[in-house]
C-alpha cells in the first residue's frame, strides 16, 4: 500500500500569554493508503492535535504534513479550506450536526462548495444516507435523532464528497455500547467496502480493535509502533 | 440547501427572541418617521411657500397694521404682477376649545384666490363669494369636520375684532395637493373693514400685510428692498421677505423644539442598533461552535460573515417593514386627532425613504462585530466552545 499521509518531524506549540506548551514534539508517522489506524493515548497525549494537524484544520510549529502528495502546512487559508473540503470527512464525537437543517440538508451543506448539479447532489445525498442505513430519516432535524443516528448523518456527512481521508475525533465516545458498535461496523464497512482511508481517535480499547493498526501517544510522543490486533 | 435558506432558518432559531427584536425595530422605526413628519408637518407651511410670493408687513412687528393705501403704490413696483392684502381674524367659533380652532383670515376678495392657485375652488363658488360681502370660503377639512355645506351660516364672536360675525359658506376649497392646508377659513376685507368703521369705530383702513406676486423669483430680494425703500420715512416702514422666510419666522420660534424631536427621532434609531447588535452578538456566541464546523467543512470565514449579515439584515428589513406599515395608520390617526395643529400630516416620501435606509443601515451596522468575530474564528477554539 502506498503512504497516504505523512507526518515528518511534526512538533506543535500552544502559547498561553508567554508561556510555552509544547504538544508534540518531532512527531513522524505514516499512513498507508486504505488503513483503518486508530490513535489512543491518556488524556492530554496530543491524539487530538494531532488529528486536527492531519485534517488541516490546526497548523504545526514545524514539520510538515503531506497528503496526497500535497504539503498542507504550505498552504493558506484559502486553499486549506477548499483542501478540506475535497480532501477530508470529519467525524466529531458530539455529532456537531446543524440543528435548524434536517439530516437531508446537513448531509448536502458540504455538497455545497462543489460544482454538482442539483440532481447529483439528490443522488449523491440519497446515496450516503442509504450506506448509513437513515433513508427514512432523511427529513428528520437532529433533535428528533437518536444519538447513534445523528452519528450516522454525521457520517453521512463525512463521506458525501467521497474524501480522501475520514477523520473521527472519538466517534463512539458519545454513545451507549450498542450504538457505538453501529458506529464502528460502519467504520469498518467504509474501510473494507469502499476502500477509504481512516484515522480515529480513540479511549476506547474495544473501538481501537476495529482498527487494523494502532498508534498510541504519550506526552506529545509516538510510543510504539505496534499493530493494535 | 442554499445559504439563503440557512439564512432564514437562523433568524427562527429563537423565534420569542426574534419576533421582539423585530417588533423593537418596528416601533422604532414607526416612532422615527412618526417624529420625522411631526417636524415636516411643522415646516409643512414653509414647504408649501411660492417662490413667486412677497409678503410685506410692518416693520416694527407682525402685529401692526399697514395702510390700505399701499395697495395702489405697490402695484406700480416694477416687477410685481399682483397685489393682495389679508388680515388675521382670530375669532371665536362655537366655543374656545382647542378642537374648534382653525385659522381664519380676512382677506381681498377679489384678488385673493388668484395669487393663490394651490386652493382648488369652483370657479361658480368664486363667483358667489366675489358677490356676497358676507360669505366666506372654508377647507375641505374644516367643512367635513363641522359637517359644512355651501349655504351653510357660520357664526364668529370676535374678540381682536369685537362684535358677532355670521358667514355664509359660498364655496369649500381643496388643495392641489397633500401637502397644501385644507383647514382655513377666508371672508372679505371690505366686510370686515365696514365693521370696524360701524361697531367700533376704529381699526378701518388698515390691512395685516400684503402678498406681492413678482414675475421673477430671482428678482425678489430686489423689489423686496424697493418696497422697503419706498416706506423708509414712512409712520409705517415696511419689512418686505420671500413667503417662505415670512413662515419661516413663525416656525423657528418652536426651533428648539423641532431640533429636540429630530435628536430624539435619531436617538431612538441609535438605541434599537444597540439592542439588534446585542441580539447578533449573542446569536453569533452561541453558534461558534456551528461557525467552526462550517469552517472543518471548508467554509471560509465570508460564508460566516454573509450568515451573519443575512440574519441580521433579514430581522432589520422585517422589522423596518412592519414600521413603515404601521406608520401610515397611526399618522392618519395623528393627524385627524389635530387636525388644526397640523393641518398637513403626511408621511413624506423622504420620510419613508429615510425610515426604510436606516432600517437596512441599523442590519448593517448591528452585523459588523460579530460578523468580523466569528469570520475570523479558529476552528480548533470554536470546537471547544460548549453549547
Amino acid at each position: 500500500m502506498s503512504t497516504l499521509v505523512q507526518v515528518n518531524q511534526v512538533s506543535k506549540i500552544y502559547y498561553r500569554g508567554t508561556i510555552e506548551i509544547p504538544v508534540l514534539q518531532n512527531l513522524s508517522l505514516d499512513v498507508p493508503e486504505g488503513e483503518f489506524m486508530a490513535l489512543m493515548g491518556p488524556s492530554g497525549s496530543g491524539k487530538t492535535t494531532l488529528l486536527n494537524l492531519i485534517s488541516g484544520i490546526d497548523r504545526p510549529t514545524s514539520g510538515s504534513i503531506v497528503i496526497a502528495g500535497t504539503d498542507i502546512a504550505k498552504l493558506n487559508e484559502t486553499q486549506l479550506a477548499k483542501w478540506r473540503s475535497q480532501n477530508i470527512g470529519f467525524i466529531f464525537q458530539f455529532y456537531n450536526l446543524i440543528p435548524v437543517l434536517t439530516a437531508y440538508e446537513n448531509v448536502e451543506l458540504p455538497l455545497e462548495l462543489t460544482n454538482l448539479s442539483k440532481k447529483e447532489k439528490k443522488q449523491r445525498v440519497e446515496g450516503v444516507l442509504n450506506i448509513v442505513g437513515l433513508s427514512d430519516r432523511m427529513d428528520h432535524y437532529p433533535k428528533q435523532l437518536s444519538g447513534g443516528q445523528q452519528q450516522r448523518v454525521a457520517i453521512a456527512r463525512a463521506i458525501v464528497t467521497d474524501p480522501t481521508l475520514i477523520i473521527g475525533d472519538e466517534p463512539t465516545g458519545d454513545l451507549d455500547r450498542k450504538s457505538a458498535e453501529e458506529i464502528l461496523n460502519l467504520m469498518d464497512r467504509l474501510n473494507k467496502e469502499f476502500k477509504k482511508t481512516i484515522v480515529m481517535v480513540t479511549h476506547d480499547p474495544h473501538a481501537a480493535q476495529k482498527a487494523h493498526l494502532t498508534r498510541h501517544l504519550e506526552k506529545g510522543e509516538l510510543m510504539i509502533n505496534g499493530d493494535g490486533k | 440547501m442554499k445559504v439563503i435558506k440557512l439564512i432564514s432558518k437562523n433568524v427562527f432559531r429563537h423565534k420569542l427572541r426574534s419576533i421582539l427584536t423585530i417588533f423593537g425595530i418596528a416601533i422604532a422605526v414607526m416612532a422615527f418617521g412618526l417624529l420625522r413628519t411631526v417636524v415636516t408637518a411643522w415646516n409643512a407651511g414653509v414647504d408649501a411657500s411660492s417662490s413667486n410670493r412677497l409678503i410685506s408687513r410692518h416693520a416694527v412687528s407682525f402685529i401692526f397694521p399697514l395702510p390700505y393705501s399701499y395697495r395702489d403704490q405697490l402695484q406700480k413696483i416694477p416687477g410685481v404682477t399682483g397685489v393682495s392684502f389679508a388680515n388675521w381674524f382670530q375669532g371665536k367659533y362655537k366655543d374656545n376649545s382647542p378642537d374648534n380652532f382653525f385659522a381664519r383670515y380676512a382677506v381681498d376678495a377679489e384678488t385673493f384666490m388668484e395669487l393663490y392657485p394651490e386652493y382648488i375652488l369652483p370657479n361658480e363658488q368664486l363667483a358667489t363669494f366675489k358677490q356676497q360681502r358676507n360669505s366666506c370660503i372654508v377647507g375641505k377639512k374644516i367643512a367635513d369636520k363641522n359637517n359644512l355645506k355651501v349655504g351653510d351660516i357660520m357664526t364668529f364672536e370676535g374678540d381682536i375684532y369685537p362684535g358677532s360675525y355670521d358667514f355664509t359658506v359660498a364655496g369649500i376649497y381643496v388643495g392641489k395637493d397633500k401637502t397644501i392646508d385644507e383647514t382655513q377659513l377666508f371672508f372679505h376685507w371690505s366686510y370686515l373693514d365696514e365693521r370696524m368703521k360701524d361697531v367700533a369705530g376704529y381699526g378701518s383702513g388698515n390691512v395685516g400685510w400684503y402678498i406681492i406676486n413678482i414675475d421673477d423669483p430671482k428678482a425678489s430680494a430686489s423689489v423686496s428692498e424697493s418696497i422697503d425703500a419706498m416706506y423708509v420715512n414712512s409712520t409705517a416702514k415696511t419689512k418686505t421677505e420671500t413667503e417662505k422666510a415670512f413662515q419661516q419666522s413663525f416656525v423657528s420660534l418652536s426651533s428648539a423644539i423641532l431640533v429636540s424631536l429630530e435628536v430624539i427621532s435619531y436617538v431612538i434609531i441609535g438605541i434599537i442598533l444597540l439592542v439588534l447588535a446585542n441580539t447578533m452578538i449573542m446569536s453569533a456566541r452561541e453558534r461558534i461552535r456551528e461557525y467552526a464546523v462550517l469552517k472543518t467543512l471548508g467554509f471560509t470565514g465570508s460564508t460566516i460573515a454573509i450568515l451573519i449579515i443575512g440574519e441580521s439584515l433579514a430581522i432589520s428589513i422585517a422589522g423596518g417593514a412592519v414600521g413603515l406599515a404601521l406608520t401610515f395608520p397611526l399618522a392618519n390617526g395623528f393627524g385627524n386627532a389635530f387636525p388644526t395643529i397640523f393641518p398637513v400630516f403626511q408621511v413624506l416620501p423622504s420620510t419613508i425613504l429615510l425610515m426604510a435606509g436606516f432600517a437596512l443601515l441599523v442590519g448593517l451596522a448591528a452585523s459588523v462585530f460579530p460578523s468580523w468575530k466569528s469570520s475570523r474564528i479558529s476552528i480548533v477554539e470554536g470546537l471547544r466552545q460548549i453549547g
